[in-house]
């Protein structure tokens, strides 16, 4: 019902690496229950992102060797614990670059008020690292002046832009990225597809800049009655926190003034029924004891006048598979032993070609005892210059007081997303 | 720590790296000492590196409390960095120290006055962290200040502070008068400071369930939904969560929340959404599901939800865990959303359990073979856990959907054939399930299951097979031999099997009381004297007991037992809920039975057999994949949708309970009632002249006007296209008028209740009648009453209410489709033991017109031959809770007596379907 009731928040490494009790009724020593318990969990194989001990209750995440947990013995918000946790991440490593072990001892007094500011009492507090940058930094004592005062931007409305931010050049980089999710059945039919778009900006703009989006959206052509030209349906759309949402809500503007630099300004979800882009049939064929032969079909289902960049196909192997051979039409296969993978990789596949990869491979006599999973074939893969919803950036309007001319530019890409095809074997 | 610190600094280079590292480098002995001496260096820049290594040692954990009045010493600084790593030291140590601790007050004080509001908001900050009672109290005038400071830092860092301040001492909070100013923070210019003051008052709110201290009204609420358009991702989460605990006045109000909350749902950080999510899905109980906004919320609710999906892990799983409270709540939002459920590859375990979940939750007839199809495919990996549940859900499908059952039978019997060992016990424990759930139907497969019986090594699938072979005892030829087998290793057995053998045993005994006299003695004897088990004991002896004194029991025909142990399949002993496998309550969750109370059947034996399906498992822990799962006393979005949610969820013992249950409740002495009203329908027509169509006696007066204040009331019962009718005549035979009709009916044998409203529009003056047709329906709540046909009904008007009772004809309940396959009624008739035969005699019937006639009831002849003389018919009816009536006719020749030979009644509702 409330918020985070108390989060001892603890990075670690077997064993506490930094951590800060937010509030007083969790004891700090309640963490050492964290590790046993997150071990028997995983050997039950029934690992879980939330584990109790007690009354006490642990929500972790896991970030390269680092656990980040959280403790509270309140029924908390669990969702606003992860989302604050992937944010703590977020933000040590722009800070950082890396967040790790090292880094953390290296700068534990910046660690500790970082930690100091972005929450309190167990509330999330202000967690935009640019912000943060402008009065917690890491060479503190250098920076003495700029320390002294409170940026406005903190309590500010527009909390993500600080003013009085100044470009020689001003210009936007907008790219539309498309990610393509499919997930195929051992015989071929498609369980589910859907696109996953994002749009990224670079903004490089002085001042305070109001700026409008145009896209070729649906709906916003059907309340306004226009209809030229192709149009996507976007089945749901999620904001960065600049854009007004209430606006956009009732006349799909998208109007916002965006954060200086990198950004993800938007992404959405589209249902329609996608052709898989690249179509892979395979025959895989495991004959005990002596060998397995694979047959790799891989078609360009996209239009000519494109091309596919760093196509890789992964296809698994038996764990115990040894002695590779392989034959290809083109480009080149790989076996990768320690992920019981063959990796075919073909640099550039132009639209409507098709390409074969057969595989040979050995297996002992001695069966492997243990069950092998059956990990699907995926795909990873890169076609510049398109979008496969037909999406368009048809304006970028920018607006600032000093009445400057400033250049939007678009690139489009689309890309494979969680691209699986289950096999037979 | 010790080694930790030491090792750092072998691991590492320090000289040519001027980090923060270096200072983990000086925890050597005597070192206390030297940081003494550092701290109280008149260098500016040694105090701060020694403050520096304390913090360090801190870290690791070594205890540096010793240090305490030389680290106060260097507060008073103007170097914001060393002040904010003392404040650091002494939230840690102060609770240690409090004595010490005074010391550091008036640098605080005089910290909330700085010109500066970063170090007015720092002092304030962590004076709240301080959990020392003597400070608090020096802490509420720079408080009081902080909270009206010109700076919205300083506000919002003071806002929190007041429930820092409350969590140390309420009463003092309470008497400063601090909850008032937090209140009229709600109204502050900066939205910042408004999502605080929320936060903090929430919080303070929660210690305090009874107190109006929110006081949300209409006001504030508007200030708050103006606040969510401005401040911080976090801030919208502490705003949305604190609408979710208002309650609007009115539809209007709660539709104008709702569209200010909507554009919550497009926000990047989930945990907006699944707040945003929470308020809407609360508020939406508000609205009238006619009104046409409803309907595009619904709408709106889909998308958002599916997008959680595909976030972060952990994120998804929370998700995960709130869409199945909804789709229980709420199903038709995400019903056609059943392919974002698809398990990856890759996805962890917990979001793959989750996923599995919800599908069984969304699986309906139209989804079902892709469904199927999904489940088949997971039943094949290689995680042991997931398989399991993979196949469960299989047999959860069977039992929600009923179509499907056919298919998950032969889904499970393939996988059976896998040999995987848990694969296999997985799938008996399941096709137990079924077989409750759809008795008679699929024992075909029992074969099969057999022949894996010396596989099952895990209690739970030894208990199920056992029952099995205890329930379709008639039907397997070595059903003794089996059961003897198990008794060998007796005592080695789990209670679960143990319960379960002996029940078996009994049942079959109650089957095949010549055979089995031996077997029953050795289990008796296992059970009561050589156990230890006082459940396993006193069952034996209860069954014991039983079985020797109560003769008549004991001969009452088998099938009366065993239909008794189905009728009240999931009826709980008290005592025996809390211990009940969450798998059999999860299974009644998923199955569309409305929770009806359970008819109490008088047959003692036949509800103690049916103790072995909720086993008294008191000893050994849950399951294991329910304990990893639960979340114990925490639910994820914060104890707020479940709440909401309410009592529609599945699960709960009421719902679990009524699993099944209609259809069975079918009682021993049926084919009393069913003479009677076969003789009626024989009697009356006499074949000449009678109309086609169902039977319908005369009106009789049911409630005479003595007893109820004038209104006499007349009726009868008819079944007309397909529907069953109450005909009634309302006399008002009082000196007033009469008004406010309405009818009641109680609990009754076949569910039969008022289809719909009493009509009687117009007041009823006196002396007037009116003639009333009453539909009705049979889905109401089960009892069996004595007779079987009886009905209790209430009727009210605007004097008082009067109760009387009534007898409908069995007739009545015989259905259109109750036309039975020749052949299945051939083969059908051979299963059925003469045990549940009865004969009557019917005076006065020509046999010619009875066949017409009888159809007209629903009563149909599905053969006709002459033997010796004798022509014979025979006939089939189904009744409205799926019960099959077979009926043999005698007449004869030239003797208009005729003689039902065999009344049968059998319990598969869907014997046509399987053959």
């Amino acid at each position: 019902i409330s918020l985070s009731r108390n989060h001892v928040l603890v990075c670690f490494l077997l064993q506490v690496l930094i951590c800060r009790n937010y509030k007083g009724d969790v004891d700090m020593s309640e963490i050492d229950h964290f590790m046993p318990l997150l071990m028997q969990h995983e050997e039950e194989g029934l690992l879980c992102p939330v584990m109790s001990h007690g009354n006490v209750h642990f929500m972790w995440i896991k970030h390269s060797n680092l656990y980040l947990v959280a403790t509270t013995n309140k029924n908390s918000n669990a969702s606003l614990v992860y989302a604050f946790l992937y944010k703590l991440v977020e933000v040590f490593t722009e800070y950082f670059k890396e967040l790790e072990e090292e880094s953390i001892q290296d700068n534990f007094v910046v660690v500790y008020e970082l930690l100091d500011e972005l929450m309190d009492f167990g509330f999330p507090q202000t967690t935009d690292s640019k912000i943060l940058q402008e009065y917690i930094t890491q060479e503190g004592a250098k920076l003495e002046v700029a320390k002294s005062k409170v940026p406005t931007t903190v309590t500010n409305a527009v909390s993500w832009r600080s003013e009085g931010i100044k470009y020689k050049k001003n210009e936007v980089f907008i790219d539309v990225i498309e990610s393509i999710n499919v997930l195929v059945n051992a015989n071929g039919s498609v369980m589910s597809s859907d696109i996953v778009g994002s749009i990224k900006l670079k903004t490089m703009l002085s001042g305070m800049p109001e700026l409008r989006l145009g896209l070729n959206d649906r709906v916003l052509f059907g309340l306004t009655g226009r209809d030229k030209g192709k149009t996507v349906m976007m089945e749901d759309v999620k904001f960065h926190q600049c854009v007004r949402l209430s606006r956009f809500e009732s006349d799909r503007t998208i109007s916002f003034i965006p954060p200086d630099g990198e950004s993800e300004l938007m992404s959405y979800r589209i249902n329609t029924h996608v052709k898989p882009l690249i179509w892979i049939e395979s025959v895989i064929e495991k004959f005990s004891h002596s060998r397995v032969e694979i047959m790799v079909k891989a078609k360009g289902q996209f239009k000519k006048q494109s091309v596919a960049n760093n196509v890789e196909v992964r296809v698994p192997v038996p764990s115990d598979a040894d002695s590779p051979k392989f034959k290809t039409s083109t480009g080149n296969a790989k076996y990768v032993p320690e992920k019981n993978l063959v990796v075919w990789t073909i640099k550039s596949f132009p639209g409507g070609k098709e390409f074969l990869m057969r595989a040979h491979f050995g297996l002992p006599s001695v069966e492997n005892e243990e069950a092998e999973s059956k990990p699907p074939i995926t795909v990873k893969f890169e076609i510049p210059y398109f979008t496969v919803s037909g999406i368009q950036v048809r304006y970028m309007k920018i607006i600032e007081k000093s009445g400057y001319q400033a250049l939007p530019w678009v690139r489009y890409i689309t890309q494979s997303g969680d691209y699986q095809l289950r096999t037979n074997v | 720590m010790q080694e930790w610190a030491n090792q750092l600094c072998e691991n590492r280079q320090f000289g040519s790296k001027m980090t923060d590292s270096k200072y983990f480098t000086t925890t050597k002995k005597g070192e206390i000492f030297e940081l003494k001496a550092e701290l109280n260096s008149d260098k500016k820049e040694k105090k701060k590196e020694a403050v520096k290594k304390v913090i360090a040692s801190m870290t690791v954990g070594k205890d540096v409390s010793a240090l305490f009045p030389d680290v106060v010493n260097c507060m008073q600084t103007d170097n914001l960095e060393l002040k904010k790593l003392v404040y650091l030291y002494l939230m840690n140590y102060a609770k240690s120290q409090p004595d010490m601790a005074i010391m550091a007050v008036n640098t605080f004080v005089k910290d909330c006055e700085d010109p500066n509001p970063l170090i007015r908001a720092l002092a304030v900050r962590t004076m709240g962290c301080i959990r020392v009672d003597k400070i608090t109290e020096y802490l509420c005038e720079p408080l009081r200040k902080c909270l009206k400071d010109e700076d919205p830092y300083v506000r919002k860092t003071a806002a929190v502070c007041v429930a820092k301040l409350h969590d140390i001492n309420a009463q003092l909070v309470e008497d400063q008068g601090f909850l008032d100013t937090l209140k009229d923070l709600i109204s502050d210019s900066n939205p910042m400071v408004v999502a605080n003051a929320v936060a903090a008052l929430s919080e303070i709110a929660e210690s305090h369930p009874n107190s109006n201290l929110m006081d949300l009204n209409p006001q504030t609420i508007n200030k708050l939904l103006t606040a969510l358009n401005e401040c911080t991702e976090w801030g919208q989460i502490f705003i949305l969560d604190c609408l979710a605990n208002y309650t609007p006045r009115d539809d209007r109000e709660s539709q104008s929340i709702c569209e200010r909350v909507t554009p919550r749902l497009s926000h990047a950080n989930s945990a907006v959404v699944l707040s945003a999510v929470k308020v809407l899905m609360k508020f939406m109980e508000m609205l009238p599901k006619d009104l046409d906004y409803y309907g595009t919320l619904l709408k709106k609710l889909a998308p958002p939800l599916v997008t959680l999906l595909s976030a972060e892990p952990e994120l998804q799983y929370v998700a995960l865990r709130n869409i199945n409270l909804i789709v229980q709540r709420r199903p038709e939002i995400l019903k056609h959303e059943m392919k974002v459920f698809f398990v990856k590859y890759n996805d962890p375990i917990y979001v793959k359990l989750e996923k599995l979940d919800i599908m069984i939750r969304l699986a309906s007839q139209a989804n079902i073979a892709q469904v199927l199809a999904e489940l088949k495919e997971y039943a094949t990996e290689v995680d042991v856990d997931f398989v399991r549940k993979a196949v469960r859900a299989i047999g959860r499908c069977a039992i929600k959907v009923e179509q499907s059952a056919e298919r998950c039978v032969s889904t499970l019997l393939d996988l059976i054939q896998t040999k995987v060992n848990y694969v296999v016990q997985e799938a008996i424990v399941v096709i137990k399930d079924i077989f409750r759930k759809y008795p008679n139907k699929y024992e075909s497969v029992i074969a099969t299951l057999c022949e894996n019986l010396d596989s099952l090594d895990e209690p739970e699938a030894r208990a199920a097979m056992i029952w099995i072979v205890g329930e379709y005892a008639e039907r397997i030829d070595n059903a003794d031999e089996l059961l003897e087998s198990f008794l060998e290793g007796f005592h080695d057995e789990s209670t679960q099997v143990q319960l379960q053998l002996l029940t078996a045993i009994v049942k079959l005994f109650l089957k095949k009381p010549t055979e089995t006299q031996e077997l029953v003695q050795q289990v008796l004897s296992l059970a009561t004297q050589d156990s230890d088990n006082p459940d396993l004991r006193d069952r034996g002896y209860i069954y014991w007991r039983l079985l020797s004194t109560d003769p008549v029991a004991a001969k009452e025909p088998p099938s009366a037992f065993v239909e008794g142990s189905r009728g009240v399949q999931h009826k709980r002993l008290p005592g025996s809920t809390e211990s009940e496998s969450p798998d059999t309550a999860s299974a009644a969750a998923v199955s569309d039975a409305p929770p009806a109370v359970i008819p109490s059947q008088g047959d003692l034996l036949g509800d103690l057999l049916n103790l072995d399906l909720t086993p008294p498992t008191t000893t050994g822990p849950p399951p294991p994949a329910s304990s990893g799962m639960q979340m114990g006393a925490m639910d994820l979005l914060g104890g707020g949708l479940d709440s909401l949610l309410g009592g529609d969820l599945g699960g709960s013992p009421a719902i679990g309970a009524g699993f099944g249950a209609p259809p069975a409740a079918m009682p021993a002495s049926f084919s009393a009632p069913v003479s009677g009203g076969l003789d009626d329908l024989f009697d009356l027509g006499g074949g000449v002249g009678m109309p086609m169509g169902a039977y319908s006696a005369p009106k009789t007066v049911w409630l005479p006007a003595l007893k109820a204040k004038g209104l006499e009331i007349s009726g009868t019962f008819a079944r007309r296209s397909g529907v069953i009718q109450m005909e009634m005549t309302l006399t008002n035979k009082a000196m007033s008028v009469m008004t406010d009709f309405a009818i009641q009916f109680n609990r009754n044998s076949f569910g039969l209740a008022p289809a719909g409203p009493l009509q009687v529009l117009t007041p009823l003056s006196p002396n007037q009648s009116i003639e009333v047709t009453l539909p009705l329906n049979t889905v109401g709540p089960v009892m069996k009453m004595e007779p079987l046909n009886n009905l209790q009904v209430a009727v009210k008007n605007n004097i008082d209410v009067f109760y009387f009772s009534c007898q409908y004809p069995i007739s009545m309940l015989f259905v259109e489709d109750g036309k039975m396959e020749r052949q299945v009624f051939l083969a059908t008739w051979k299963d059925i033991p003469n045990d549940s035969e009865a004969q009557f005699q019917i005076k006065d019937c020509h046999l010619n017109a009875a066949s017409n006639k009888l159809q007209g009831s629903n009563i149909f002849t599905i053969a006709k031959r002459t033997v010796d003389g004798q022509d014979m018919l025979y006939q089939s009816m189904k009744l409205t809770n799926g019960i099959w009536v077979l009926t043999e006719m005698r007449v004869q020749a030239g003797n208009p007596v005729y003689t039902v030979k065999k009344c049968v009644y059998i319990y598969i509702a869907n014997m046509v379907d399987r053959i």
